[in-house]
């Protein structure tokens, strides 16, 4: 079995993994990280995005041994110790949530956006943005509003996912 | 998934070998179609070659007369290269347009126009711009790479090093896309350069990506969306699906090459 050595949330790890083991796999079964989340294995709905050297990709569609030497960072790797990443934060603030299962995934693309586009969102462009993520309860308002919120707050000193990485 | 062996090669000819020794060899670049089709068991390839760790795939390189990227270039780097915004804005604009982010941050243009996809958004500016496909044994016009359905002019051990799009004077790409998958339910790409006018349609031939000469013709003449208003495409091997009927699709290539005539810059 060939050997994968990646780093997640900071941490290296190096883990004998099947060829056809997907990322996600590795990160949920072997490394018992299950905040990310299997949706619809169909890289459509998003709950497995995470971040790959720092850039949001499907964790179900791509192969563990592809991130052979890359740093990851998934949902866990955000909190600082107790205290919600800025992202998380606004989640919870204006209820960007329900059943939750699509946050995690969620939460990485809008840290994801921030990264890319900078701190002033607006309603457009973090709808765009959000084109890959589906979340089947709240209908997206209260989404798009903390996304919005969680980036203002990311620029206000909150530590960032970049750092993280 | 279902087991297959792995292979990372350093370089083209590791990549070749490897190939011609597997029994059905897959070539991995983004893995954006291949994995989800394996999953699905569309494909079942015994070799996985990832060509990630190959040097000299990737990167754009821009001159006054053509627009040279890398194979494994992803669709992230082709929409936001300012080279790229400069001298074929259609082209960041169509890349702009696949998938979402983190499809855009993986999917790469060799793995795009290998695939072959009739819905797929580059093969329609490879055709339309009059691209050339450099593989590791020859060079292909996009006239003659595409041949149909998930098929190419590409061989079993043929890699795709890069592709070079001619400037052209301008160029537009209008997609409409199909709104869960936002693949192109049709997309057309449409260019004027000293050769001549091209117009290219994605997603909506039975065979993959087409020209429309009629609207070519018409457009050399008098490029503007009123001089191709009164052309037709027969429905006659269009696609037809749950998301369209053979008529519409039809009648949406009309739609979508006024627009990106109109758009084209």
């Amino acid at each position: 079995m060939p050997t994968v050595t990646v780093t997640v949330n900071g941490k290296s790890h190096a883990v004998d993994v099947a060829p056809e083991t997907l990322l996600v796999e590795l990160l949920r079964e072997k490394l018992r990280l299950t905040g990310t989340h299997v949706g619809c294995d169909t890289s459509q709905c998003g709950a497995c995005v995470v971040h790959v050297d720092g850039a949001a990709v499907k964790s179900c569609t791509m192969l563990a041994m592809s991130a052979d030497g890359a740093s990851v960072t998934t949902i866990e790797g955000l909190a600082n110790g107790g205290s919600l990443h800025p992202m998380q934060e606004a989640f919870r603030e204006h209820h960007g949530l329900q059943c939750g299962f699509c946050t995690p995934g969620m939460i990485m693309s809008a840290v994801d956006i921030v990264n890319r586009k900078g701190s002033e969102l607006d309603e457009q462009t973090i709808r765009e943005e959000l084109e890959g993520n589906i979340c089947r309860c709240t209908g997206y308002h209260n989404i798009v509003k903390a996304v919005g919120a969680g980036a203002k707050a990311m620029k206000g000193g909150g530590k960032s996912a970049r750092a993280a990485e | 998934m279902y087991a297959f062996t792995y292979e990372r090669p350093k370089n083209v000819d590791e990549a070749v070998k490897l190939l011609k020794k597997a029994k059905d060899g897959k070539i991995l670049a983004g893995g954006q179609t291949l994995l989800p089709a394996m999953k699905l068991r569309l494909a079942s390839p015994d070799t996985i070659v990832d060509l990630s760790r190959v040097k000299g795939l990737s990167g754009i390189k821009a001159s006054s007369k053509a627009v040279t990227i890398g194979a494994l270039t992803k669709h992230i780097e082709v929409m936001g290269s300012a080279e790229v915004q400069k001298s074929i804005p259609a082209l960041a604009h169509l890349a702009s347009l696949i998938g979402d982010p983190a499809v855009r941050n993986r999917g790469t243009i060799g793995g795009s126009l290998a695939n072959n996809d009739p819905s797929a958004d580059y093969p329609a500016a490879a055709l339309g711009l009059g691209a050339t496909i450099k593989t590791n044994k020859r060079e292909l016009p996009a006239d003659k790479f595409f041949k149909g359905l998930f098929e190419t002019a590409l061989a079993g051990d043929e890699i795709i090093e890069s592709v070079s799009f001619p400037v052209p004077e301008k160029a537009g790409y209008e997609k409409f896309p199909n709104p869960a998958s936002r693949f192109a339910l049709v997309g057309v790409f449409v260019s004027k350069s000293k050769d001549g006018v091209r117009v290219a349609v994605t997603g909506a031939g039975e065979g993959g990506v087409f020209r429309v000469k009629e609207m070519e013709t018409a457009l050399a003449k008098d490029f503007s969306a009123k001089a191709i208003e009164g052309i037709k495409v027969p429905a006659k091997n269009m696609i037809a699906d749950i998301h369209g009927t053979a008529e519409y699709r039809a009648h949406l290539i009309g739609v979508m090459a006024r627009r990106a005539v109109a758009a084209a810059k």
